[in-house]
């Protein structure tokens, strides 16, 4: 499998993105609470440069227990990723696609080798 | 530039390049092989009131403005004059293109309209683009009608001489001021033969009837000038109906069938398809899924209710099937129903590719070529073939886009 690198580790801080190439493939590597996280950078949608769009928080609906609605607020620890292009959104954590968990980003396996930050491109 | 996050972050952002962000598109144009084809985008946007400054050089009424510019060194944001809607498109930032696209850059030399245009359409593939404005969408709800003909006349003065003169591979459907009946036939007149005009588009989230019989004679004048006439949706959260509505999805997803659904009843129950049988008539940017819709409702109905559509000499779905309809946005969570849905409205010679680019939901000529059901020729019909017949466009048999 080969190793492609990403970044040195003290060079890629904790709430940041790289996009990283191999064999005509994008990989967008996000670095979040401490862990690396990888998919493909192709939204399964046009296409488009997913793991380049900003990164928010899923947005909640805050309900009382008698159900009704009290206002909306950012998840506390749900954050997404978004492609630009259209808006779609992708748990950070999973790749999943948070309108429909069925379709997800291809991931990868990311390692550190010493001080180094690799993305597992197989 | 500092894009607010969703928390305590900000993320920086210093530069917006256009060919960077649409480069998986250049590599679809390539991987398709849309160097093959022509491709014609009939409803594309730009932003004018990022040239408004120069727009108002171009208005007639003194007063109007003066009170226009007044307004736009109040508010620097803000034309004033325009009606400026309640509307989320960019999602929160979402779209990153909404709130960075004020620091591309442009080539030198070049009208920055044309600069950001073709540079878009390089990138998607795509030889001539039929460009509309984007805030005068909601002009046709301007609650002074003078001003609606006033900036008008001025945006299209503007448009056939600073952008179409220059650029032929940018052409419009000019804005009609639809809400002044004779103006709007006057609009026809002076501009309906200039370099680039490839029709006039009606702007439909407004409160005006189609069949009122003082548009008779620019439908007339259209028709006799073979110029086809486009109603370009849109939203107004200021209706009563869609103020029922608690979220922007809501609206859009609604508003942007709805007024279309309207005036394409008036249009057909009223017969004007028999009465301008020449005229050519499409339906822009509500998407598909609204026709069959529409062609089950109505003939249904008028199986029972004729007498009430006494000039009508076959079914409704059949004067939709006669018109022409704008792809984007593209239902695409159904196949079936899509498919379904290109038979009903004849897609093979009635469907025209848009793109919408630069706004939030635009499609790449992929969804219509990436189609299981779709081929080759159909496919080629719907993203260029069938709008070129349409608008009389002639590349000269030349790719005109730079596909990498």
């Amino acid at each position: 499998m080969p190793e492609v690198f990403v970044a040195k580790a003290a060079q890629f801080p904790d709430g940041e993105r790289r996009i990283v190439a191999y064999d005509g493939r994008e990989i967008g590597v996000f670095h979040w609470k401490g862990k690396f996280y990888a998919y493909e950078n192709l939204c399964v949608h046009q296409g488009g440069p997913a793991c380049e769009g900003i990164m928010m928080h899923k947005v909640e609906d805050v309900l009382a227990p008698d159900r009704t609605w009290q206002g909306q607020k950012f998840s506390s620890d749900e954050i997404h990723f978004v492609c630009p292009w259209h808006g779609y959104e992708y748990d950070l954590k999973t790749g999943e696609c948070a309108a429909d968990r069925k379709l997800k980003l291809k991931s990868f396996d990311v390692v550190r080798r010493g001080e180094d930050v690799y993305v597992i491109a197989g | 530039m500092d894009l607010p996050l969703s928390d305590f972050r900000r993320m920086a952002v210093e530069e917006f390049d256009t060919t960077k962000l649409l480069a998986h598109a250049v590599a679809q144009a390539r991987e398709r092989g849309y160097q093959k084809f022509p491709i014609v985008d009939v409803d594309s946007h730009h932003y004018e009131s990022e040239a408004i400054d120069e727009i108002l050089e171009y208005m007639d009424d003194p007063v109007l403005q003066q009170l226009a510019r007044s307004a736009r060194q109040a508010s620097a944001k803000s034309v004033g004059m325009l009606p400026a809607g309640v509307g989320y498109q960019d999602m929160g930032g979402r779209v990153t293109r909404y709130p960075l696209r004020g620091l591309e850059k442009g080539e030198k030399g070049v009208h920055r309209d044309i600069s950001l245009t073709r540079r878009w359409m390089d990138a998607i593939g795509i030889d001539i683009a039929i460009m509309f404005p984007t805030p005068m969408l909601q002009l046709g709800l301007h609650p002074q009608v003078e001003v609606e003909v006033a900036l008008a006349r001025a945006y299209n003065r503007w448009l056939c001489e600073k952008v179409l003169a220059d650029e032929p591979r940018i052409r419009s459907m000019l804005y009609l001021p639809f809400n002044d009946a004779e103006a709007s036939f006057q609009i026809v007149q002076e501009f309906g033969r200039k370099k680039g005009v490839v029709g006039f588009m009606v702007t439909s989230a407004r409160y005006r009837p189609v069949h009122h019989n003082s548009y008779m004679k620019t439908y007339a004048l259209l028709e006799e000038m073979n110029l086809p006439l486009a109603f370009h949706a849109g939203y107004n959260w200021n209706d009563q109906t869609t103020g029922m509505l608690n979220r922007f999805i809501s609206v859009h997803a609604l508003g942007f069938v709805f007024y279309n659904m309207v005036h394409l009843a008036n249009w057909i129950i009223n017969g004007l398809p028999e009465r301008f049988p020449k005229l050519k008539v499409a339906w822009v940017e509500s998407g598909l899924a609204w026709v069959p819709f529409m062609m089950q409702r109505f003939d249904n109905e008028y199986m029972m209710r004729s007498s009430e559509a006494p000039a009508l000499k076959k079914l409704p779905s059949d004067y939709m099937r006669d018109m022409f309809f704008s792809s984007q946005p593209m239902e695409m969570t159904d196949m079936g129903a899509l498919e379904t849905t290109f038979r009903m409205i004849k897609a093979e010679t009635q469907l025209l590719y848009s793109s919408d680019y630069p706004h939030w939901d635009f499609d790449l000529p992929s969804t219509i070529y990436d189609l299981p059901f779709l081929d080759e020729k159909a496919k080629r019909n719907i993203l260029g073939g069938n709008a070129m017949r349409l608008f009389g466009l002639d590349l000269g048999g030349q790719k005109l886009a730079r596909v990498a």
